[in-house]
């Protein structure tokens, strides 16, 4: 075609594309500013926070310094000019009531430091800057004999670094040895919370699925009069607010609620069960807060199934097992792995209704990055666990994409 | 049991019954939790539970008390308009970028489409409590936590994904050249937006402010990490109710949500039938 067209064609077609570009992202640009502003800076700031962490160098930076030609060899104590930088920083820090942080900080790193730094900070704001020079740290270290320990001076090496994946192995559970080598820890706290929340998540899809399934195909093969009215029940739920939903389960599951009393009146057993504030509650409850979000593709895939291929299954002899699941089953998996993917990635990230009727045995990770949020202050970590947790499910819908599209994703 | 075909052996139709009997079962299993709340909330004690004189049906057992105490409570009568008025700002800014947003996006001229809308749709997918975590560091940054703009802006984010699927949904049946009609016989492009393009992707805007008002309504995780004791919406005050004392006030609310879902969900579907026949040409 392009032959027949003059050069001054091509080129005014092509400026017309380029200004219809232009006019059509000058739609889009408003929203994506505004969700790179308010939604992707943060996130991204957040991740940033996880590996930058310049308080320590901040607090003793000439300590530090004088660190640098020091190379970390084991049972080996830092030089003396290292040691007489520390003590005149700690005197600093102790007149300017900054000591405190410092002794947060190192207490992170090497447990059991707080009091030792609070301690020595104390005496050493009594001595002169003079002194302490003349002294070449002899003070310091026959304050406390936990400073001649040279696993701590290694440490605090390690924690003064701007860059650190120091809160990536906490998050991990692991630890860097004195060699500098990276070993687990002795008590596993993440890891372990990260398996419970995959298995929760797991079985939660699970059991989402198992229910939903028998309902999808009912829902699809009856006549569509009577399923449209069913689907109200789906979507009355889908729209009610969680924390309705997990009010609801709170009066159920308690132990004078309605299902111990009715349990309790029809003489099943004689006294409550505990069944709120478990891991059993999380699952329950979650199960049904997420069943419409995989009734609902399960439904929209099995509603296009043609039933004539599996009647011609049956008519050709095939047994009604085998031909379910040669024939049908096949066909509801675009369905159920939609559902399947989207239950599996809302429930490996929820917090609301795990910290409402969760108790201690139904935390999942989202719990402990709200932990170190609110209670404990530690920022730092709550964002390498957030940033892992974001990867794990960046990673999955990746897969979500390539499999299924994200195109799939229907609402109501 | 007629009800069957005549060639139905006994086996099949015990399957058929199983199967019927299964799906009543899991829709009940996703009702009566909700049911169940409604007649607990007119209890006259105290108690998450059925009374005794409650299952006698005895009308002293009921009242409308805790209905009463949310509406003469000054921090239940504060959450409700601060979720309204929150809900509401959030919507409508939602809804107007993510119009125009889906406007864009559902060219095939767009450029960089796929990545652009990987990012538009990234506050969906996101969990929520990372999502607050971030927020909170960041938006105190900017002194905006524990204001009304900062939990609006917020919230507007998460309602943008939702206004995009169900406006860009609308677009999928649109025929541009009804565009190119109208401006190719002059029309001005606003008068061409709101004549042309507007009346046939409303019913797809609506049930996107919908989507994007619920979501904001229902939020409660950056509420919790954001919000001062201000910006307290109704989830915000039940989550706390729920983890400290834990009165039927709590049920009066939930009933009251479950009426309005209900009322939410049938404006949905009758926008949905509605733009089914826009795009078959029925009206």
């Amino acid at each position: 075609m392009s032959e027949h067209l003059s050069i001054e064609e091509i080129a005014h077609g092509q400026k017309q594309l380029r200004r219809k570009k232009v006019k059509l992202l000058a739609f889009t640009l408003p929203l994506l500013c505004f969700v790179m502003l308010a939604f992707i800076a943060p996130i991204a700031t957040m991740l940033y926070r996880s590996v930058y962490h310049p308080t320590v160098s901040q607090l003793i930076p000439e300590t530090l310094e004088q660190m640098e030609q020091w190379k970390i060899i084991p049972n080996e104590m830092p030089p003396v000019n290292v040691l007489t930088a520390f003590s005149l920083e700690l005197r600093d820090l102790a007149k300017e009531r900054h000591s405190g942080k410092l002794a947060e900080e190192l207490n992170r790193g090497f447990p059991g430091t707080s009091s030792l730094v609070k301690s020595t900070a104390r005496k050493l704001k009594r001595m002169s800057a003079e002194e302490l020079v003349q002294g070449q740290g002899k003070q310091l270290l026959s304050l406390h004999k936990k400073w001649n320990n040279p696993k701590l001076w290694s440490e605090i090496k390690n924690l003064g670094s701007v860059w650190t994946d120091s809160y990536y192995l906490t998050a991990t559970d692991l630890q860097r040895n004195l060699d500098g080598k990276i070993e687990a820890r002795d008590t596993q706290i993440y890891l372990k919370l990260y398996w419970r929340s995959l298995r929760i998540a797991l079985m939660i899809t699970l059991f989402t699925a198992l229910l939903a399934f028998p309902l999808s195909y009912y829902l699809a093969n009856t006549n569509s009069k009577k399923a449209n009215i069913l689907m109200v029940f789906v979507l009355l739920p889908f729209w009610t607010s969680l924390l309705v939903r997990t009010t609801s389960w709170i009066a159920l599951l308690q132990t004078n609620g309605v299902i111990n009393s009715t349990l309790e009146y029809l003489g099943i057993i004689n006294k409550p069960i505990e069944m709120l504030y478990t891991e059993f509650a999380t699952i329950i409850a979650m199960t049904h807060i997420l069943l419409p979000f995989m009734v609902l593709p399960l439904h929209s895939v099995m509603k296009n199934i043609d039933p004539s291929y599996f009647r011609a299954a049956l008519s050709l002899g095939a047994k009604p097992m085998p031909a379910f699941f040669k024939i049908y089953f096949p066909m509801t998996l675009p369905g159920l792995s939609a559902g399947a993917l989207l239950v599996f990635i809302i429930s490996i990230g929820y917090y609301i209704t795990p910290a409402l009727v969760g108790g201690t045995d139904g935390q999942m990770i989202s719990n402990i990055i709200a932990f170190h949020m609110q209670s404990s202050n530690n920022w730092e970590l709550a964002a390498a666990l957030s940033s892992l947790l974001l990867m794990a499910i960046l990673l999955l819908y990746w897969l979500y994409d390539r499999f299924v599209g994200v195109n799939n994703i229907k609402l109501g | 049991m007629s009800r069957f075909p005549r060639y139905y052996t006994p086996l099949q139709k015990l399957g058929s019954l199983s199967l019927s009997s299964t799906a009543y079962i899991v829709l009940a299993f996703l009702m009566l939790p909700i049911i169940i709340i409604i007649p607990l909330s007119f209890n006259s004690e105290p108690f998450f539970t059925f009374t005794d004189g409650m299952l006698a049906l005895d009308p002293e057992a009921y009242s409308v008390k805790w209905y009463i105490q949310v509406f003469n409570d000054d921090k239940w009568i504060l959450a409700i308009q601060n979720s309204f008025f929150i809900g509401i700002c959030a919507t409508l800014i939602a809804t107007f970028l993510g119009t125009l947003a889906a406007i864009g996006m559902s060219n095939s001229d767009m450029p960089f489409k796929r990545a652009i809308m990987a990012i538009l749709l990234s506050p969906m997918i996101v969990p929520l409590i990372i999502t607050a975590a971030g927020m909170f560091f960041f938006y105190t940054k900017l002194d905006l936590s524990g204001t009304y703009l900062g939990v609006i802006v917020a919230h507007a984010v998460l309602g943008t994904p939702f206004v995009i699927i169900t406006v860009s949904a609308a677009l999928a049946g649109f025929d541009y050249s009804l565009v190119n009609a109208s401006l190719g016989m002059g029309a001005k492009p606003t008068y061409t937006f709101f004549k042309v393009i507007m009346p046939l992707i409303r019913p797809g805007v609506i049930s996107g402010a919908l989507f994007a008002f619920v979501t904001s309504f229902d939020e409660v995780v950056v509420v919790l990490f954001m919000a001062g004791p201000e910006q307290r919406t109704i989830p915000r005050q039940m989550f706390s109710g729920l983890r400290e004392q834990i009165s039927p006030a709590i049920l009066a609310v939930a009933t009251m949500l479950v009426i309005l879902s209900a009322l939410l969900l049938l404006t949905i579907e009758y926008l949905r039938d509605r733009a089914e026949r826009i795009r078959i040409g029925d009206l």
